[in-house]
């Protein structure tokens, strides 16, 4: 059993908004599922996090609400709606 | 009368506010490239030993290579820098590039340092993406780096790939290292000649190269030595420089600043995109002099608030 991990960036909390960013990293070295691979140098594997949802992957940590704007609050970071999806995945025997 | 042809104009300075980055390609003539090239590949061992040392926190003298010939120590005004002959001081001073420099950071900035950036035919690895500011200052000066690639550069060439629209964002140099692709960064590729010039705080990285050829890029962080404000060709301003009604949902400009400034890279949607309108905003308030200036009423607001409050507790 190995983990491939799912970072997807939303534009918004919701988990049916649209994807920004994206990365994957494959605990079973190319060895279990094919990890889905970008539609086009401006699409991501998926859409939304739905989506990501609806093709099997599992959804391990989502944003804590963000706190109150205060007098610096129109200052932004890293990009903040970053939810985390895994797959377990079998080994291919061999 | 001045000559201002060379400076930028006030709607390459609002692309500036609002994309973190310029490109002007083919910028230097060929003759000067090659001569800049082959003075990169001489100094580029000399740079990358005096890095080494210093990162690695030994004592005692620099090991024995290439002397420290033509490299400026950090504080020297630019116009010091590489005197005649040198081909990078030729570059730095051609008038296109110092009118760039000019425009953004006055006419005789710091240098603050420089490298050489080789990445070989073949080189597997890229770098994270990161952020070279390190600390991120409250007021609105900020410095600018130019990355000069004096030979083309392929698509997959080991082009510089950075994220428009990142600069304004506070980031730790490597936190941003986990965004593996972001919808709309670019992977630079470009003819040789050709000059990027970011802002401090832009997301970057340097790729891999699985091309045949070697990549090679001059890279230099300047300092502004005093107020960044109206630096650069105003002949525009005028018609371009919008007052605080310019607002999307009572009566928008067409040709204004802020409408420039409201052009959001393909990653900033929607409401999270109006915060990275706020920081424009104050960004171009820095760079006119004007405290007024708004895009889309949010600072505005504020400021009609707090009229009527009055005094009191509140």
């Amino acid at each position: 059993m190995r983990q491939q991990l799912l970072y997807l960036w939303l534009a918004e909390s919701a988990l049916d908004a649209e994807a920004v960013a994206w990365a994957l990293y494959d605990g079973a070295k190319g060895k279990g599922l094919a990890l889905p691979s970008a539609k086009g140098p401006e699409a991501p594997p998926y859409s939304t996090g739905l989506a990501a949802l609806e093709d099997g992957w599992c959804l391990l940590q989502a944003p804590q609400a963000g706190a109150p704007v205060g007098p610096d609050g129109a200052r932004l970071g890293e990009l903040q709606f970053q939810f985390i999806f895994e797959r377990r995945v079998e080994l291919a025997p061999g | 009368m001045e000559d201002r042809g060379h400076l930028l104009s006030t709607a390459a300075m609002a692309d500036f506010v609002a994309d973190g980055f310029l490109r002007f390609d083919a910028l230097i003539p060929e003759a000067l490239n090659q001569a800049a090239w082959k003075e990169m590949k001489r100094l580029a061992p000399g740079k990358l030993r005096r890095a080494l040392h210093g990162l690695s926190g030994r004592s005692g003298a620099l090991e024995a290579g290439p002397l420290a010939q033509n490299s400026p120590a950090s504080l020297t005004p630019l116009e010091d820098c590489y005197p005649a002959p040198s081909a990078l001081g030729e570059v730095l001073r051609f008038p296109a590039v110092a009118g760039i420099i000019e425009s953004l950071v006055g006419a005789n900035p710091a240098f603050d340092h420089d490298f050489i950036h080789h990445i070989p035919a073949g080189a597997p690895r890229g770098q994270h993406l990161h952020v070279d500011a390190v600390l991120e200052p409250e007021a609105q000066a900020f410095d600018i780096q130019l990355f000069y690639f004096p030979t083309a550069v392929a698509p997959g060439g080991g082009g510089t790939r950075f994220v428009p629209g990142s600069h304004l964002r506070r980031a730790r140099a490597e936190g941003i290292a986990r965004y593996q692709h972001v919808v709309g960064e670019q992977h630079y590729s470009g003819p040789a000649g050709t000059l990027l010039v970011f802002h401090q705080g832009l997301w970057h990285a340097g790729q891999p190269n699985p091309s045949a050829e070697d990549r090679w890029m001059y890279k230099i962080r300047l300092n502004p030595r005093g107020p960044q404000q109206r630096l650069w060709n105003t002949a525009d301003l005028p018609a371009l420089h919008n007052d605080p009604r310019d607002h999307s949902f009572a009566h928008p400009g067409s040709d204004t600043v802020a409408q420039r400034l409201r052009r959001l890279a393909p990653w900033q949607k929607g409401h999270e995109g109006r915060y990275e309108q706020m920081q424009r905003a104050a960004l171009w308030r820095y760079l006119t002099g004007d405290p007024a200036f708004d895009v889309d009423f949010y600072q505005t607001r504020q400021r009609v608030r707090e009229g009527a409050l009055g005094p009191g507790p509140r």
